[in-house]
């Protein structure tokens, strides 16, 4: 084993970041060698209380990996031992070694996999290079997590930010968020399956789809991985679409695989397909998403809104919620976790909208106790589609924790 | 004849180990809350006769280091000064490096509060100018402490207890160096005008009031009378006029900002919901809260609530800040009782508006006194380091035993009826929520309500507080159980680090009885990366 040749195929394997600046990860370098076993540099400012626990985690992810002979540098910003894990991990692939072998950290204890008409009104996007926004993610009380492996993660951190967010599924308690991730497209998104399905999440984003082919390609993977693995739990699908031709598709997108719970739009890569400038009240944008909202109720699924991206502007925000649930939006994305109460109270039925459903759901349940095939609320006699939208709207607003306890059922 | 005595470690009320001498001088250990009970008299300056002063009025002398000859500064003696001007401050090393000309060895530095900038004072310790600092140290001075190079001890003191051992003889001051943005030629001081207005000037009046000499730093000298006056020139031996007392720009912040940490906000948005669903919130109520980042949000969104149901605060305490300035302005309280000003719109509304009035220790916190204003609000919301499961904290190391702030009027305010610390539940790895804190600030029996983005833990002293609580939305938890939690998230319990068995600081409690000991740590510089 000491041909040289081999010795110079290796190379030095690096991730993760660390400076005065970092709050929460790592940087490791590992320079794999001959001989002389493992030797560990480490620096951290929680040396005091964890040092030897970072010391032994250490050594036993690398053992783990097959790593025997390396000098490893950690140079720690008091990053959570998931996030530990992941970055010696993805320094060590760099370095060539340790493939095929994933150290994973303690699964939480995972939720019911999430309704397929769950409310989706909030999905707080979490950049996966950045972990400092993990594990406090779920608390502000968004209807999902979105663990973004594309656009917020620079193309050289990719490899890393997978492990991290592979990780994440495990060992972070996201509560009652619906645990979902927005994968790279193929081929690089095909690798992320690889490495999230395993892990369980509840529903993965697809970025920039334009063909149900690109469904289907997704789904027999996802399918494929959950059959060598032995995974029986769903795995829900949310297509992006994000161009001209994305969205002249969408009816057929949408229709491509019975996982499919929502339908989204992507609004920055479509303006930009479009070559128009996007606006905060989106006229530019008026048909796609009319499309988007047509397309997924076609074909049973949640239509859901892009986002909103001027993290300052909170009346604006309300207002583009307001006019999205108008249209049929059922929720949208967040770029930051102050939205999320905003985004709630725009799509939240108002307080007229909840007495008429009451009223109508009332001489439903009236018409229903005497048996009478026709409701009618005062002289007005009430169409099944009128009492169908009060029934959904009422269920809706229990969910969404609106109702008085006398409302409940 | 004074006899040596062995510096000897006893165990007090709280089972903590302290030092029965600190820099000469004997020492009760900590008996208890309220348990302690002095007797005898307060102490008092010498007797001064007018015939020693300018019949006109005018005290004022050429410079800093004629006013310290003037006033008799020997080796030895107890230089003091206030912290007003926060970081900004000038005048504390102005007088050090002037006393520093003068010969004079082994001064020790009282200051209300030191500050980063003044790490001069290090090479005056080295130099043997300064003997030892008893007050509060952070940066590169907490550092030198809890390396263990200051040759005394350093003494941590609530700015309660600081008047209180001014008060009690505990401390002698020998010179008080004050400085002040406006001051007249008699020595009448006002900390609310000129081009270093910091507002109150409440921390320098028993300087004033007890130490031998006094002496008045000022770049705005007015003709007398200088008005108001906060401080009386009667109490001032000397006038020093010099260009610039401080830097403007680190005396008062011009704005100050509120946290956009999402989980900090979710902080200050419990305690909020916490005060109105306690009741504590109801009209004629009275708050205080600081001026970081989670108590500029909670002030924030309690007044949003107030403005919304229409309540009115009878009194609130500053820390004055643009949002305090506000609630007056706005009329949701009748009036803001402040003990320092922390911005501009502080300062200009200390210094136009009747009912923004500055405040003292001696007002405010004194516990050797016939009341204070601490014990008489309604709500206080603090930080901390650290909090261990029985609800103690620690407000002045890092977990690691490394000095990180004073008290300031930390430990006073816990007197009042509802004491809630504002903490995240851990800081970067580190736990906050501990089973032991590191120094002992705080009683667990005077700590009422811990508020973490992780939910909210009630003292169980305080049935009264869980009842009232009881039917509220919002996720109040036994504090062990968030304590598991974050352990859980953060790979176990911290090892607990090391230090040696010598004593480098000390903290007191209200009362002047010794609370607990800050320890040398060898291995300092490895620590910090």
């Amino acid at each position: 084993m000491s041909g040289t040749t081999e010795v110079a195929a290796r190379r030095t394997g690096e991730a993760g970041h660390c400076g005065a600046e970092i709050r929460s990860d790592l940087h490791v370098r590992v320079e794999p060698r001959d001989r002389g076993g493992i030797e560990i540099e480490l620096e951290s400012r929680v040396k005091p209380y964890y040092g030897e626990s970072i010391q032994r985690q250490t050594e036993d992810v690398l053992e783990a990996l097959g790593v025997r002979h390396a000098r490893v540098q950690v140079h720690d910003e008091g990053a959570l031992p998931f996030v530990i894990a992941a970055r010696i991990e993805a320094a060590v692939r760099q370095a060539g070694l340790g493939q095929g072998t994933r150290v994973l950290p303690d699964q939480v204890a995972l939720r019911p996999v999430s309704a397929r008409d769950r409310l989706r009104r909030s999905r707080l996007y979490v950049p996966g290079s950045e972990p400092k926004y993990f594990i406090n993610a779920a608390l502000h009380g968004a209807d999902a997590i979105i663990l973004d492996l594309e656009d917020s993660v620079h193309p050289s951190e990719k490899d890393a930010a997978r492990l991290l967010v592979r990780n994440a599924l495990r060992a972070v308690d996201f509560l009652d968020c619906e645990r979902m991730v927005r994968i790279n497209q193929p081929p690089l998104g095909l690798e992320d399956l690889n490495e999230m399905v395993p892990e369980l999440p509840d529903l993965i984003l697809l970025p920039k789809v334009e063909t149900p082919e690109q469904i289907v390609e997704a789904d027999v993977r996802i399918a494929t991985i959950k059959e060598n693995y032995g995974i029986d739990r769903t795995v829900w699908l949310m297509p992006i679409l994000e161009s001209a031709l994305g969205i002249e598709n969408a009816f057929s997108i949408a229709r491509a695989s019975a996982n499919i719970v929502a339908l989204t739009i992507g609004l920055e890569d479509y303006t930009a397909d479009l070559g128009v400038v996007k606006t905060s009240t989106g006229a530019e944008t008026l048909y796609a998403r009319q499309r988007v909202v047509n397309a997924a109720r076609a074909a049973g699924v949640q239509a859901i809104d892009s986002v909103f991206g001027d993290v300052g502007d909170m009346e604006g925000l309300r207002a583009w919620g307001q006019n999205s649930r108008a249209m049929g939006f059922e929720g949208m994305g967040c770029v930051h976790p102050l939205q999320i109460r905003v985004i709630h109270e725009a799509f939240a039925p108002t307080a007229a909208e909840l007495e008429k459903a009451r009223k109508i759901v009332a001489a439903y349940d009236e018409a229903q106790t005497k048996g009478l095939g026709v409701v009618s609320l005062g002289s007005k006699m009430i169409d099944p589609p009128v009492v169908h939208r009060a029934l959904k709207l009422m269920a809706r607003a229990q969910e969404m924790g609106l109702l008085e306890s006398k409302d409940k059922k | 004849m004074p006899t040596l005595t062995k510096t000897e470690m006893l165990q007090n009320a709280a089972g903590r180990m302290v030092p029965n001498r600190v820099n000469g001088r004997s020492q009760t250990p900590y008996l208890g809350v309220g348990k302690y009970r002095p007797s005898g008299r307060k102490a008092a300056p010498p007797i001064s006769i007018i015939a020693d002063y300018p019949a006109n009025g005018d005290k004022r002398v050429a410079d800093l280091e004629t006013a310290l000859r003037k006033c008799g500064l020997r080796d030895g003696m107890v230089l003091s000064s206030h912290h007003h001007l926060r970081d900004g401050d000038r005048v504390a090393l102005m007088a050090l490096e002037a006393a520093s000309r003068i010969g004079v060895k082994d001064l020790m530095w009282f200051p209300s509060a030191s500050f980063p900038s003044q790490q001069g004072a290090i090479e005056l310790m080295e130099a043997g100018v300064i003997d030892h600092i008893e007050g509060s140290m952070n940066g590169p001075l907490g550092d030198y402490c809890t390396q263990g190079k200051m040759r005394g001890m350093g003494v941590l003191r609530s700015h309660g207890g600081r008047w209180q051992a001014i008060q009690d003889g505990e401390v002698h001051i020998d010179i008080a160096v004050i400085a002040a943005p406006t001051a007249d030629p008699f020595g009448n001081c006002d900390g609310s005008h000129g081009k270093s207005a910091c507002g109150s000037l409440g921390f320098a009046l028993a300087d004033s009031i007890y130490a031998d000499h006094v002496i008045v730093v000022t770049d705005n000298l007015v003709p007398f009378p200088c008005i108001p006056w906060q401080i009386q020139g009667n109490n001032v031996d000397c006038v020093v006029e010099v260009d610039a007392i401080g830097d403007p720009t680190k005396i008062v912040s011009g704005t100050t900002q509120i946290t956009r940490s999402p989980d900090r906000l979710r902080i200050a948005e419990f305690v909020a919901f916490f005060l109105r669903d306690a009741g504590i919130m109801r009209n004629g109520f009275s708050f205080q809260a600081g001026a970081g980042g989670i108590a500029l949000a909670f002030v924030s969104y309690l007044k949003r609530m107030m403005r919304e149901s229409g309540i009115r605060a009878h009194f609130v305490r500053g820390g004055s800040t643009k949002y305090l300035v506000e609630l007056l302005e706005e009329g949701l309280t009748d009036c803001i009782l402040d003990g320092q000003t922390f911005d501009l719109d502080g300062v200009r509304s200390i210094a136009n508006n009747p009912r923004h009035v500055a405040t003292s220790p001696f007002t405010s916190y004194n516990y050797h006194g016939k009341g204070n204003f601490a014990s008489m609000v309604d709500a206080v919301v603090l930080g901390a380091t650290e909090v261990d499961v029985d609800f103690n904290a620690n407000v002045v190391t890092h977990s690691d035993g490394r000095l990180l702030h004073g008290i300031g009027g930390w430990q006073n305010c816990l007197a009042a009826g509802c004491t809630i610390l504002a903490v995240p539940s851990f800081r970067d790895r580190i736990p906050v929520i501990v089973d032991e804190v590191t120094t002992l600030c705080g009683p667990g029996e005077l700590i009422d309500v811990i508020a973490t983005e992780r939910g909210i833990a009630i003292n169980p002293r305080r049935q009264d507080l869980i009842d009232a609580v009881r039917n509220s939305k919002l996720p109040i938890r036994p504090l062990r159980e968030i304590k598991d939690e974050v352990e859980r998230i953060c790979g176990g319990k911290p090892a607990r680090p090391t230090h040696t068995d010598r004593p480098v600081a000390v903290v007191k409690w209200v009362d002047g009885t010794v609370l607990d000991t800050i320890w040398q740590i060898d291995d300092l510089a490895d620590r910090m990366t």
